[in-house]
């Protein structure tokens, strides 16, 4: 069987699992499952730059902009589907992405995440600004339907955390295979040694422009699926701190598997919440302390606990078992 | 008349005051083993890294199989047919011996990368085991390049810049790092790899042993300039090699 359907089916019975799982939590909890869910798909744009060896501290922008576009629609040009909205905000950040990404693929280090965190915030101060949007207060978008079905007060919670379940799925797994393929190991390449991978004749700055791209797509379908839940946007969705709170999540879950950035943001969200019902004052404190425990005792990330590294298929294993006995039989010669 | 895999005229190239390279001209015919050499400094590294795209000529052209490939960068060098290896390998360190053979093959198999084909395809697997088996590396295929001794790295340097089947190698310093027994022995493995390709080698050499027994031409620099250039029996044995390169004028 190969990974990807291995994949496929193990992320399938995991998703039916929570959906059924589901259906007997409490409220509060399946709020919280589709926060993470939401959030985590920010995340998982996050690992993918991290691959290539860089981390943007404004994926706040493309999250903001995904909500507001999914918003925007929902209020002013009367879309109602959720799907759809999720699909047009998702659109709308990798336009964003696909502009700002070839411009942004120059830079490493301390200058892309700088100069990522400061598209954020011009954004974020446009939007504080903009009365059309709301300014500060930002504006209420009404529930939408799913699918033509229509989702009432009673069945709300469910059909988002239902909503948001199936799409971080698919979103992982989609994620999942572009890790495992030549676009992906060429990612860790780059993060390895760019030098190499230019000189072996293929565009460095474009391969992080295109990672750029896919991160602000998840961005922005993590935007929309948000402000879907919670039937408000406001220009916080674009601020620093956000930003800061996915990379929080990204670093805790480390590159190593995708799945791992919803466990990590769902410890953020259960982190935060008793933080702030326990210790409502100090609860970043709290939410450091985690972090540089984390950062301790697991360098690597939550997802390095359980994802091994790739390896040659088996076949080739043996090949090149064989192929060792014949050089060191050369060798001896 | 003679077809020219590399023609290289008046090249040039300054550092603000310093000259690192001045009128220097080579035709490199296929199939030749060039050896540059020169002392360090004398310019070999910087006409290396003029041809492979690493700087740009302050003056002068490079022509690849009589094409203008003058100030174009590494990417577009090395799709027209120009690879390298470096004096220090350059190797993605995190990734083992299999997998930096695989990211190179890809790039040169599958120019457009793919999103969802698999980077262990049976294909490029098999290519990149038959590879590190010509370089007798074939038992380090699984292992992290960081775990790998310097020789090793060495050859898996040149097997990379082999991956693409290119016109024109360039080997800076191969055997630089490597010790004094293990010199011979990773040549021999380095030209039996390459055996059956009209491939066209440059390569930068400071032990003279290994120029005369591997070289059939070699090429001295000296302060930037070209001083000597012909059969490695006849330049070796130049005056003003013998004072400024080899260091044995007596």
């Amino acid at each position: 069987m190969s990974r990807n359907l291995h994949s496929t089916l193990l992320y399938s019975a995991a998703l039916v699992a929570l959906l059924l799982a589901g259906l007997m939590l409490p409220q509060w909890l399946l709020f919280l499952l589709t926060m993470a869910a939401s959030h985590g798909v920010v995340g998982l744009g996050l690992i993918v730059m991290m691959r290539g060896g860089v981390v943007s501290f404004g994926q706040g922008l493309v999250f903001a902009i995904g909500g507001y576009v999914a918003g925007l629609a929902a209020t002013r040009y009367g879309v109602t589907d959720a799907v759809v909205l999720v699909l047009l905000g998702s659109a709308a950040a990798a336009i964003a992405g696909a502009i700002a990404g070839p411009l942004l693929a120059r830079y490493r280090s301390i200058f892309f995440a700088m100069l990522t965190l400061a598209l954020s915030m011009v954004l974020y101060g446009i939007l504080v600004k903009s009365s059309a949007v709301g300014g500060s207060d930002g504006f209420n978008v009404p529930r939408p339907s799913l699918l033509g079905f229509s989702i009432n007060e009673t069945n709300s919670d469910y059909a988002f955390f239902a909503l948001s379940s199936v799409i971080a799925t698919v979103l992982t797994l989609l994620v999942t295979i572009y890790c495992r393929s030549s676009r992906g190991l060429l990612s860790l390449a780059i993060r390895d040694n760019e030098l190499r991978v230019e000189y072996l004749g293929t565009s460095v700055r474009a391969a992080m422009a295109i990672n750029f791209i896919i991160a602000a797509a998840l961005g922005g379908a993590g935007g929309a699926l948000t402000v879907i839940s919670l039937g408000h946007i406001d220009p916080n969705f674009s601020y620093w701190t956000r930003s800061g709170e996915f990379v929080f999540m990204a670093i805790l879950a480390g590159h190593a598997s995708a799945p791992a950035v919803f466990l990590a943001s769902l410890l953020l969200e259960l982190v935060r919440s008793f933080s702030n019902k326990y210790f409502p004052d100090t609860w970043q404190l709290a939410l450091g302390l985690f972090l540089l425990l984390i950062i301790l005792f697991l360098p690597k990330g939550v997802g390095s606990l359980w994802a091994k590294p790739e390896r040659l298929p088996r076949q080739a294993a043996e090949k090149a078992k064989q192929a060792a006995a014949r050089n060191a039989t050369e060798a001896a010669e | 008349m003679t077809q020219y895999v590399l023609e290289a005229e008046n090249l040039g190239k300054t550092f603000g005051a310093l000259v690192a390279a001045e009128n220097v001209s080579l035709q490199v015919a296929a199939g030749q083993r060039v050896c540059l050499i020169g002392s360090n400094g004398a310019g070999k590294t910087t006409f290396v890294n003029m041809v492979t795209g690493y700087i740009k000529p302050s003056s002068g052209s490079i022509k690849l199989d009589g094409q203008e490939i003058t100030g174009l960068g590494p990417r577009q060098i090395a799709q027209r047919g120009v690879c390298r290896s470096f004096q220090i390998p350059q190797l993605c360190l995190e990734l083992t011996a299999a997998e930096n053979i695989l990211v190179a093959l890809t790039v040169a198999r599958r120019g457009a990368l793919s999103f969802w084909r698999g980077a262990y395809d049976a294909d490029l697997c098999d290519e990149a085991i038959a590879l590190l088996e010509r370089f007798g590396l074939a038992g380090h295929a699984e292992r992290p390049v960081s775990e790998l001794p310097g020789g090793v790295r060495k050859l898996l340097d040149i097997a990379m810049a082999l991956c693409r089947d290119p016109r024109l190698i360039l080997l800076d310093e191969p055997t630089s790092g490597v010790s004094v027994d293990e010199k011979f022995g990773m040549m021999d493995t380095v030209l039996r790899a390459m055996d059956g390709s009209d491939l066209t080698t440059l390569f930068v050499e400071h032990d003279m042993d290994i120029v005369s027994a591997y070289a059939n031409r070699v090429v001295a620099f000296y302060s930037g300039r070209i001083i000597a250039d012909g059969a490695p029996a006849e330049v070796l044995v130049d005056p003003e090699v013998k004072r400024y390169v080899t260091g044995n004028a007596k």
